[in-house]
């Protein structure tokens, strides 16, 4: 059920293509702006590496969880999702593994080429990736939660990153934390094991929150 | 009665700025709740008046009309 | 007698219940004040570490104590309120956000200038005041999301929402920060060793943070008054105690 919505969505993302690339491209100038800020100086950027990337890549995920419901709320499919006798949830996991698909995987594929722009090692590379897959699907599951609540708000976006933000704090702490531990050599496992642990939480509990929160804005 | 006299009491052992300044603070915020608190009744009760005021009126137009 | 406990659940009859009992608070809120500063401040003996800028424990600890405690009974009001879809606990919901905020607000700013000439630093990265500073964006993100929703009934459920998960976050929210604070630096700072707690000390504390319970309830109480007015501005009862008011 959640595969058709993915797939539709994926169709929606594919052919308003610059939805994609605003997003992929906000997280490019991002990280690229914090060297100039800060100074070309390498062993600083290095050490600030996973920091810059993951709060770069929480902005930009938050950025277009706007979009995630606003579309379909404008033109009444909402309104049919949520009177169809699918459950609500499957088609909530469906929309945030699609905005997840649209917006998380590009970050992912990005990073390791950012990271060498922080000239970060070939293992803290690995890492950091592994940890941006783990945690971006968090941040997509938890930011619908946000972006139900704030359906059709005036100052939505802002408000949405107001609600959203603290929640996102352990996964921003374990996901820059894992290529820190593993560039200290202790090993990035109990920061991943705790991300995926996240993942398996969220992906659990956040579509039914979701669902309510869909509910109470649609009434 | 541990302080010797009123102002050794302010300087709080030298530490004064700093307790006083939390304590200020703190009265400073109690009050500030308080008086918001109250201003949000007054202003809702004076609005609320207003709109008996107009209701009224308005019955006393339809009934001497 | 079986006491009719739902007979205080409609606003009508909370608002007087309230009413009745708001006096009773602030009466004793205003004692245990004076009774707390007064043993803070006479009473408690000079502590030999921090000389006299521990003082400033009487009004930090209770007030990081309300904040904690305020979040959880919001969240828990909140709970009832979207579950039961009873107007007056989503009332008591809403009213308890401003003072939950303030106390962690002040709890912040003490914390702070009691830091100062203990660590030297206004601001230190530690678990317990980075964990009270999420807190404090919790609150807001609660308030402001109530604020930009003018249906009240959505409004309410809308902000049950967001405590709920809030409170489900609080302890995640903790340990992470307290994971990630005694991996950077490894607690060079401890918080914990706090002074001996002389007796004296102990129960100005504790008086202190009953004063700031009474205080808050009380406020919390008046607020809750104001909102049922606002709410039931159109109903009957209000009309004809606003007609009594005149």
């Amino acid at each position: 059920m959640s595969l058709w919505v993915i797939q539709r969505d994926l169709l929606l993302a594919m052919r308003r293509r610059s939805d994609v690339l605003t997003t992929l491209f906000f997280f490019i100038i991002v990280v690229s702006l914090f060297p100039l800020g800060v100074g070309p100086e390498i062993n600083i950027l290095r050490t600030m590496a996973p920091g810059v990337v993951w709060v770069a890549a929480l902005l930009a995920s938050m950025l277009s969880l706007g979009r995630m419901f606003s579309s379909d709320y404008l033109d009444g499919t909402l309104e049919q999702m949520l009177l169809s006798p699918q459950s609500l949830s499957m088609l909530v996991l469906g929309k945030a593994l699609a905005h997840w698909l649209v917006t998380g995987v590009p970050l992912v594929l990005m990073s390791p080429v950012l990271g060498i722009q922080y000239d970060l090692s070939a293992d803290a590379l690995l890492v950091l990736t592994a940890s941006l897959l783990l945690g971006t699907p968090v941040l997509s599951l938890i930011g619908a939660i946000g972006a139900a609540l704030t359906l059709g708000l005036r100052g939505g976006g802002v408000l949405v990153s107001l609600l959203v933000l603290p929640l996102y704090i352990p996964i921003l702490i374990f996901g820059a934390g894992a290529v820190e531990a593993s560039a200290a050599g202790l090993g990035a496992g109990a920061h991943l094991s705790l991300l995926g642990a996240f993942l398996l939480a969220s992906l659990v509990l956040a579509p039914w929150a979701t669902a309510v929160s869909l509910r109470i804005s649609m009434e | 009665m541990i302080w010797a006299s009123w102002s050794d009491f302010f300087s709080m052992g030298g530490y004064g700025f700093y307790v006083w300044g939390s304590y200020l603070v703190s009265v400073a915020c109690i009050a500030g709740e308080i008086a918001l608190v109250f201003n949000r009744k007054r202003t809702l009760l004076k609005h609320l008046s207003l709109i008996h005021e107009s209701t009224k009126q308005e019955k006393r137009d339809e009934t001497t009309s | 007698m079986a006491i009719n406990w739902f007979k205080y659940s409609s606003p009508a009859s909370f608002y007087f219940l309230a009413g009745k009992m708001i006096p009773l608070f602030t009466i004793a809120a205003i004692i245990l004040f004076a009774v707390g500063l007064y043993i803070g401040f006479f009473v408690a003996p000079t502590d030999f570490q921090q000389g006299e800028a521990y003082r400033i424990i009487f009004i930090h600890v209770p007030a990081a104590w309300m904040s904690m405690f305020l979040y959880v009974i919001m969240a828990i009001w909140a709970g009832i309120g979207l579950a039961f879809n009873t107007r007056l606990s989503s009332m008591m919901a809403t009213a308890i956000a401003p003072t939950g905020a303030m106390f962690t607000f002040l709890a912040l700013w003490t914390g702070a200038l009691w830091g100062k000439p203990m660590w030297g630093t206004w601001w230190v990265w530690d678990a317990r005041l980075t964990s009270e500073l999420i807190l404090l964006f919790l609150y807001i993100g609660f308030m402001s999301l109530q604020a930009a929703i003018d249906d009240p009934r959505r409004a309410d459920k809308a902000g049950a929402v967001i405590a709920l998960v809030g409170v489900v976050n609080i302890p995640i929210i903790y340990f992470s920060v307290k994971w990630w604070n005694t991996l950077h630096q490894g607690a060079t700072v401890s918080v914990t060793q706090s002074p001996k707690m002389a007796a004296t000390m102990l129960t100005g504390m504790l008086i202190m943070s009953i004063a700031c319970w009474m205080y808050a309830i009380a406020v919390i109480l008046i607020r809750t008054r104001t909102i049922i007015l606002e709410r039931e501005r159109h109903t009957a009862w209000v009309g004809e105690l606003r007609g009594m008011a005149q």
